[in-house]
């Protein structure tokens, strides 16, 4: 597991990015944890740097929604998914489980 | 509609195919592209492909999806006539393709200088065009960049990425001036400085030097820069003139109203090359972004297809990245805005400005700032929603 940080650093509408083998972004939904890829897969930008409204996320650089529960993208101009990983919080520290599916290549800008 | 015909084979003619068929569209659609090429994103041209960091399939702009589009490509072939009363488009083979709706999505070209014809002197907008320069950076500088808007901008920064010694020239005293304004278009040009790269102001080009091979570049003042390769960046010029004579209204740009109709029913502009009237800026704008190529056409599939359309008003946007710094900007900027910092240091190069007119934020510039970006943009003063049909 990768940590992330303290709980009361991930306040509710915030994103905090950590970098893994790939970054990963994680997300406090009105006290729910999620956790995504942070690229965007349409073009290189950081989606924890993007809007959050309710559980979808949107790329800072052409406005893709992602859904945070599934990864999809919600329109163009990404068609391709973001990876979701398991959040885990243990001792008010926030972990993450970083998923084992393999990225296809190209899925990384 | 059983026939639609659409002109022009990258983002915003691609963006009509999809749209059309996102729109349960299921009659025939032609697509002509006067490019050999498949659709490619062109945005990485003077950025990650100059660079060598993208290849030719990472800028496909088309997706294992696009094939149920089920569109019938004609690429190689230039439209060289339209007859509107028609809906007749002539390519330059002689055939002619009748339809019931035309799409207009020729985008623009790359505006030239004389003298443009030596050896060694580029301009970019093509993916033709970045080979070739690509392959010329590869030689080595000293490079002179004419123009220091965006795409000058961008490749100087990327030929400074490659180690090339390079000089921009720009004829205004100030770059960007007109997108950004004063104040933030010489924040923004520090950027050149603070790599390394030459900026030379308020001086225009009087020619190149060399015979066969450009040698230098002669400016206004009699100096001479030295040059191995010179890339043109001074702005584009829309693909509109083998519309002349037509019936469809030219004016710089197609013109056309919030719907992207022109002035002949069933025949509609998007992207580049349309001159349409612009909610949010309340004004008719030929805007060269690339959200607005990717926006427009679902507006203008929905008015082919007689279909209710929610013009929307979103902020024009477009961004650039440059010196490893990214630029972001939203809105329609007019001169007499009041622009002020609102958060950041311009010195960090990280920062956001907000432009105001009678006290309403009209524009957002973010420098390195995509987050607070996304804030200052939902704050812009937006107007309502309009339905038409």
């Amino acid at each position: 597991m990768i940590p992330v940080c303290a709980v009361r650093d991930l306040p509710v509408g915030e994103a905090v990015r950590v970098e893994a083998d790939v970054p990963i972004a994680v997300f406090n939904v009105d006290g729910e944890l999620y956790a995504i890829d942070d690229t965007c897969t349409h073009q290189d930008a950081s989606l924890a740097d993007g809007w959050l409204e309710g559980c979808l996320i949107e790329c800072p650089l052409h406005a893709t929604c992602f859904d945070l529960r599934t990864g999809n993208p919600t329109g163009p101009p990404a068609k391709k998914p973001v990876r979701t990983h398991e959040v885990v919080v243990e001792n008010d520290h926030v972990y993450v489980r970083v998923s084992t599916s393999i990225l296809q290549h190209g899925d990384v800008a | 509609m059983r026939a639609i015909t659409v002109v022009g084979a990258s983002l915003a003619g691609l963006s009509a195919a999809r749209a059309l068929r996102a729109q349960s569209y299921d009659g025939r659609i032609v697509v002509i592209g006067d490019e050999p090429h498949q659709p490619y994103d062109r945005p990485p041209l003077s950025k990650d492909f100059l660079a060598g960091k993208a290849t030719v399939e990472d800028i496909a702009l088309s997706t294992p999806d696009d094939a149920a589009l089920d569109v019938d490509w004609r690429l190689g072939h230039k439209a060289v006539g339209l007859d509107a009363a028609r809906r007749a488009v002539r390519l330059d083979s002689g055939e002619e393709l009748v339809s019931d709706g035309v799409v207009l999505a020729t985008g623009a070209r790359a505006r030239t200088l004389p003298g443009s014809a030596l050896t060694g002197v580029h301009t970019l907008r093509s993916l033709d065009d970045a080979l070739a320069l690509r392959a010329e950076l590869a030689e080595g500088g000293p490079l002179v960049v004419i123009g220091a808007g965006f795409i000058g901008a961008e490749v100087a920064s990327t030929a400074r990425s490659l180690g090339l010694d390079v000089t921009v020239v720009e004829a205004l005293p100030t770059p960007l001036a007109g997108p950004l304004g004063p104040e933030m278009g010489a924040l923004v040009a520090a950027l050149h400085l603070d790599h390394g790269t030459r900026l030379v102001t308020g001086v225009g080009v009087a020619g190149f030097v060399g015979e066969e091979r450009v040698r230098a570049v002669r400016l206004a003042d009699g100096r001479e820069l030295p040059a191995a390769a010179v890339v043109v960046g001074v702005g584009a010029t829309p693909n509109v003139d083998w519309l002349a004579g037509s019936g469809v209204g030219v004016d710089g740009g197609v013109l056309t109203d919030a719907r992207c109709v022109t002035e002949v029913p069933g025949i509609v502009a998007v992207g580049d090359c349309a001159l349409s009237y612009n909610r949010f800026a309340g004004a008719v704008l030929r805007l060269e972004h690339w959200t607005n190529a990717v926006q427009q056409p679902e507006i203008a599939a929905a008015t082919l297809l007689g279909r209710r359309v929610e013009v929307r008003s979103a902020a024009p946007y477009f961004w650039s990245d440059q010196y490893g710094v990214r630029l972001q900007f939203a809105g329609h900027r007019r001169p007499g805005d009041v622009v002020g910092i609102v958060e950041g240091d311009p010195a960090d190069r990280s920062f956001a400005a907000v432009y105001r007119r009678g006290g309403h934020p009209v524009a957002v510039l973010a420098v390195n700032q995509p987050k607070l970006f996304g804030r200052l943009r939902r704050e812009l003063a937006v107007p309502e929603p309009e339905v038409v049909r």
